[in-house]
């Protein structure tokens, strides 16, 4: 996936390259066409860690500081899952991006009929706080950064961190999460949405307004332009779309009387690094940009930090193929030179046997290894946005900034993000895009090495090692949740749930009855369930 | 000879919400002129049975990317069988090691296509399944 359009002829020479954002690419470029985009140093660029921060958000990039890696990570129980941290932190990773069950991501305890045959699968299991006591025991909250990769329930998630962090004697403004909490993406992509998404958007909200509040040091978002890609978005439609979902989260928290300057600060973005080379860096350029200006334009912020673009740039999961999977250590090797490229803050890069199954050990380490070479071996940190001031590389910036605007501007012509959202706009056309795309791919318009190119006869059959699931995970994971029902204070998760409850039919802000759920050990289907109760379910647009 | 259409139900079984495969083998199938049902996400196996009997399908298209392919499709299997729904096929495609394809057959599974396989070996595949039982 991801693959530019190359024309050619007879002879095998490039006549065209088309980038999937639209842009049309000369064979060279002059300052002629600095001229022709209007490209003005002062205004498009800006010093490094000066607005509009096209060039890094830091004055010295990499210098100062080298990003922080964070391969996405979980499985099984707590325990194994802890395991697997400490094994990531002891090879050099400076963070941790936390993967998720699915009966977890949808607000069911392991013990539900809908969780059968999925409890610990994708990610870990965790029914309540127990879990995380065990999932972090012996990582330090105030060193080590944790992005909660759930977005439905993620205001469950947070709280629980946050009673995680008491516990183990944090104060609340030095634990530093970032729960994914983007809902609309997964309305869009990746599908782990519960409730309508009014109400689904005003949790989010709850978040942001008590992240600002009482969780200084905490993302409370991470917009996720990376699954919209994923789910055949082109480069400038994932920005755009990003985009336009913050503006939604920023409509549904001022619309409480609160200045956007207040928190946009803590919000932070995940995008995908797969594809082009020179698209994806002139998109991170151009997003970081863009950001900036319309957060000073339309919204008033004014203190640089806020307009900072921060997040993770990574992953790639669509750039890699089933078909010759060692081929993916290399392509994700590049994709990540890309990030590096367009000073990414924070990373980490899908492994190449993840189109198999979720990555055995070797398979993570060899991504966080692919990360540690580009910072420490081969000068990715010797100076800050080195591609700065290349005639094509600022001609296609200040182009990628235009198509991502229309992009933004489609996306308000159908009535905003939770519109386009609702009635499937967004999901009917990247879906069409995807499969005009796959389409493409299987007919060799575009080249994919190994998959319709350099083909082996029996590349199919790789001798991959794969992870194996457990099923005693999930019996062990379940006899831990009945213990926990006996151990536990039922008078104290009673009164809890209720509270919840009453926040939740008033449209009070449910955080901080959630740490008090999360602190009485009340379970994830229990706290979901009141939502589920209270808002009901969302119903998908019919698509086709 | 006139054939009649091949009718589908692709299913979105259990809690996975990787839904892109799912869209793009639906609209392959539906450009191969099949007529395609598409179910959504979060479907639990009763309403999928469900929706093939009132769809009159000829064959059920199940997509599962979670690695849970061998526990959803056992249970599919065993529902169907309960119901007699003998005339109404299976297939399922997705994140599916090589090396559970041969389990997924011998369960009663008539096709499986792991992510990457070609719309047309898809299309094929799914003609000679319905074909086959007719």
């Amino acid at each position: 996936m991801g693959v530019a359009k190359y024309i050619k002829d007879e002879k095998d020479a490039v006549k065209e390259v088309i980038y999937q954002s639209g842009i049309r690419v000369k064979p060279v470029y002059t300052p002629e066409d600095l001229d022709a985009v209007g490209f003005e140093y002062a205004r498009d660029l800006g010093e490094p860690g000066e607005y509009p921060f096209t060039r890094s958000l830091h004055p010295k990039g990499y210098r100062s500081r080298a990003w922080t890696t964070r391969q996405y990570t979980g499985f099984g129980t707590p325990e194994e899952t802890n395991q697997r941290f400490k094994y990531m932190i002891s090879h050099g990773q400076t963070g941790l991006n936390v993967a998720f069950d699915l009966p977890t991501q949808m607000g069911f305890d392991s013990d539900s009929p809908s969780a059968l045959g999925e409890v610990g699968r994708v990610g870990m299991a965790v029914d309540s706080l127990r879990d995380f006591e065990i999932a972090f025991k012996d990582i330090p909250l105030d060193k080590i950064g944790s992005g909660l990769t759930i977005n439905a329930v993620a205001s469950i998630m947070l709280a629980m961190y946050q009673a995680l962090a008491e516990k183990r004697g944090y104060p609340k403004d030095r634990i530093s999460a970032t729960p994914q909490n983007d809902i609309l993406k997964e309305m869009i992509g990746r599908g782990a949405w519960i409730f309508p998404v009014e109400d689904a958007v005003r949790l989010v909200g709850d978040s942001i307004e008590y992240s600002m509040q009482e969780l200084p040091r905490c993302n409370p978002v991470s917009i996720c332009g990376y699954h919209i890609r994923e789910s055949g978005a082109t480069p400038a439609q994932e920005i755009a779309c990003a985009f336009e979902i913050a503006k939604a989260y920023i409509a549904d928290v001022s619309g409480r009387g609160i200045e956007p300057d207040a928190f946009v600060g803590q919000f932070s973005f995940n995008f995908n690094v797969f594809g082009n080379l020179w698209e994806q860096i002139a998109k991170f350029r151009a997003a970081r940009k863009l950001w900036a200006k319309m957060l000073r334009e339309e919204y008033g912020v004014q203190d640089k930090k806020k307009l900072f673009l921060r997040g993770l740039f990574g992953g790639g999961g669509s750039g890699l193929t089933k078909a010759q999977p060692e081929n993916n250590i290399m392509r994700s090797a590049f994709y990540a030179l890309g990030a590096a490229l367009s000073g990414a803050q924070t990373t980490a890069l899908c492994s190449f046997d993840e189109a198999y199954t979720i990555p055995t050990p070797r398979a993570a380490l060899l991504s966080l290894r692919t990360l540690e070479i580009l910072m420490e071996e081969v000068g990715l940190r010797d100076t800050v946005d080195p591609l700065a001031g290349s005639y094509f590389i600022e001609t296609l910036t200040c182009q990628m900034e235009e198509k991502i605007l229309e992009e933004m501007k489609a996306i308000q012509a159908t009535g905003g993000m939770v519109n386009a959202v609702s009635k499937g706009y967004i999901q009917r056309k990247v879906a069409r895009q995807a499969y005009e795309y796959e389409k493409g791919l299987q007919e060799g318009e575009y080249v994919k090495v190994g998959f319709n190119k350099y083909v082996e006869e029996d590349g199919d059959q790789p001798d991959v090692d794969l992870h194996k699931y457990n099923e005693a995970w999930a019996d062990a994971q379940v006899e831990r949740l009945n213990s926990l029902r006996r151990e536990r204070n039922d008078q104290a998760v009673k009164n809890a749930l209720e509270t919840l409850e009453k926040a939740a039919v008033q449209k009070k802000n449910v955080m901080p009855p959630l740490v008090e759920c999360c602190r009485s050990y009340a379970t994830v289907g229990e706290m979901a369930g009141v939502f589920r109760k209270v808002f009901g379910e969302w119903q998908e647009p019919q698509l086709f | 000879m006139v054939h009649k259409k091949i009718r589908i139900l692709i299913a979105k079984p259990g809690l996975d919400g990787h839904d892109k495969g799912a869209k793009i083998v639906a609209l392959a199938l539906r450009d191969a002129g099949m007529e395609v049902i598409y179910t959504g996400l979060h479907q639990q196996i009763e309403q999928i049975i469900n929706t093939a009997v009132q769809e009159s399908v000829d064959i059920i298209g199940l997509s599962i990317m979670s690695g849970a392919h061998m526990p959803i499709c056992k249970k599919l299997i065993k529902d169907m069988q309960a119901q007699r729904l003998d005339d109404v096929k299976v297939a399922v495609g997705g994140v599916i090691p090589f090396q559970d394809i041969a389990g997924l057959k011998a369960i009663g599974i008539a096709g499986v296509y792991p992510g990457g396989t070609p719309f047309e070996e898809i299309i094929e595949g799914i003609q000679n399944i319905v074909s086959e039982k007719t």
